[in-house]
This record gives structure tokens, sequence and C-alpha cells, in this order.
């Protein structure tokens, strides 16, 4: 169980690691949509885009929509969801850096006394 | 207007007390910003130094675990160019940001901002402001559009990828909230 949850994860991680796939995953968040629509913006050919909606297709992250002609692809909210608490995720990568700034301000401050009383 | 500031923060066993954990907060005062403000137990000059200077920066900005800063080329009047990279140290990823620096002053710095990958830059406002030895960092991003602003929220994985996997694997494991 652990192991598949893993191998999961690691299909997400792949899926995500490149920037076309991951506006890809910011574009649909938006709304379905067909796999010319999402060629345009990229200005990417339609079977270099089907390449990538594959990787995301195997990761569970994106599915295809009921309409037959269009095929709209469509974000896998629910797969998604547990891992994009982005705002939180963002917050707490600051916060770390921010925590590391505190530290470091004590040491200048600390440092600066110490001139002082050069 | 959403706000993390509270946000689940027992989510991650694992972590320490968080100091000043109380005082950060980040928002999305419009629909093409990201506003974070945080305060610093520190004079305005000294936290200035820690956010202008090259051997300072490399210190702490550096996102999450297992990531080090190896460009840090700070931008000293406007119209300089700034840039920074970042390298994971397990899997030799590399990740940077930069731009153009419109105003540095005392107060405030103002640059603009292409991280690696973005389709469109972002204006970065910075505002220090002190008050009784204590200084108030506001950093407001923006965006040219909401679907930019909400890629460079999810730009966390941009960092994250390999770094923050198991603080991933633990909010998936942690179930639906």
């Amino acid at each position: 169980m652990q192991q598949k949850r893993s191998q999961q994860l690691d299909a997400i991680f792949a899926a995500l690691a490149d920037s076309t796939r991951r506006a890809i995953v910011a574009r649909l968040a938006s709304g379905e949509a067909s796999v010319m629509e999402l060629a345009k913006p990229f200005a990417m050919s339609q079977p270099a885009i089907s390449k990538h909606l594959k990787v995301l297709e195997r990761a569970g992250l994106i599915s295809r929509g009921q309409d037959r002609q269009r095929r709209p692809r469509r974000l896998e909210a629910k797969r998604l969801a547990e891992a994009t608490r982005w705002l939180e995720r963002y917050r707490r990568i600051w916060e770390a850096n921010f925590q590391r700034l505190d530290a470091l301000l004590e040491e200048l401050k600390a440092q600066e006394k110490g001139g002082a009383k050069r | 207007m959403n706000e993390a500031g509270t946000a689940k923060a027992s989510v991650n066993q694992g972590e320490t007390t968080m100091k000043n954990a109380s005082t950060f907060k980040v928002t999305t005062p419009s629909d093409k910003e990201i506003q974070m403000t945080r305060v610093f137990d520190a004079p305005r000059p000294l936290v200035k130094d820690a956010f202008s200077k090259p051997e300072l920066l490399k210190k702490w900005l550096l996102g999450p675990p297992g990531w080090e800063m190896v460009v840090c080329n700070v931008a000293t009047k406007p119209g300089d160019r700034f840039r920074y990279e970042w390298r994971n140290t397990e899997t030799g990823h590399q990740f940077g940001t930069g731009g153009v620096a419109r105003e540095i002053s005392p107060g405030r710095v103002v640059h603009t901002e292409v991280m690696d990958g973005a389709p469109s830059e972002s204006l970065v406002t910075t505002d220090f402001v002190e008050e009784g030895g204590k200084t108030t960092v506001t950093m407001t991003l923006l965006f040219e559009s909401k679907e930019h602003r909400d890629m460079a929220l999810k730009s966390g994985m941009e960092h994250g990828v390999a770094a923050s996997y198991n603080r991933l694997e633990e909010l998936l494991t942690s179930g639906p909230a």
C-alpha cells in the first residue's frame, strides 16, 4: 500500500517536473480544453502536446471528457486536491526562508554589538 | 481574499514550533497579487543588508531543504539586472529567477522578475518599515493575470519537486481535510 502510494507520488512528481506540463495543469485548472486549444498558447505541435498529456494522464492528473469529437481534457481535481494546498505550501517555503533569516539577523545583531565595543 | 497565515500548521508532525510564525501572513489581496508580510526582530539597515548582500542572501534565501544558492548576482541601482540560481544538492536540478531593479531606496525595493519557465514577468515591491527596533517586510508580487499569479503560487512545486517530497507525502497520506 505504502509502496503503491509512493509510486503514485513519483508519477505525479515526474509529471509536474516539466514546465510545459505544469502550465497545462494551470490552464486546465480554469476549465477543460481540447488538445487543439491546449496546443495554441504553447506554440507546440499537437503531437508534442499529446505526449505531455499522456504523461499527465498516466499520473492521474487529467482525464478525458465525454465529448467524443473534442475529447476535452480536464483536471482531476480530487487527485490534485491533497497535493495542492498551494498557498500553504508557498507560505511554508517562505517561512523556512524567514526562519533562517531570523537566525542570521540575530548573528548580525551580535556582531554589531561586538563591533561597537571595539 | 484567501489567507494561509493560519492554515493547518499541525499537518506536519515533525515541525518545530515556529518563532514569529504568527507574524507571517501570505494573502492574495487581488486576483493578480500575492502579498507576504513578516516582522523581523532587527532594525531596518540589518534587514536591508540581509535582503541585498549576496553573502547574506545565500544563507537564508534557499527554499525547501536540499537547495543551495549557487548564483547570487544582485542589483545595486535602478536598471541593474539581478539573477539568482539554486541547485538541489541531491538531484542536481537547477532553478533560477531574475529581473531588473526599478527602484532601490532605504524603505523600498521594486524589481521586475521572471522565474525560469514562467510565461511572463511580475513586478515585486518590497517595503521595509521599522518600528521600535523591529522591521516589517511586505513583499507584493503583481502578475499580468490571475492565471500567471496562480502558476507562481504553484511554483512551490518547481523548487519542491524533489525536496518537499516528504512533506507532500504527509499531506497526501493525511487524507482529505
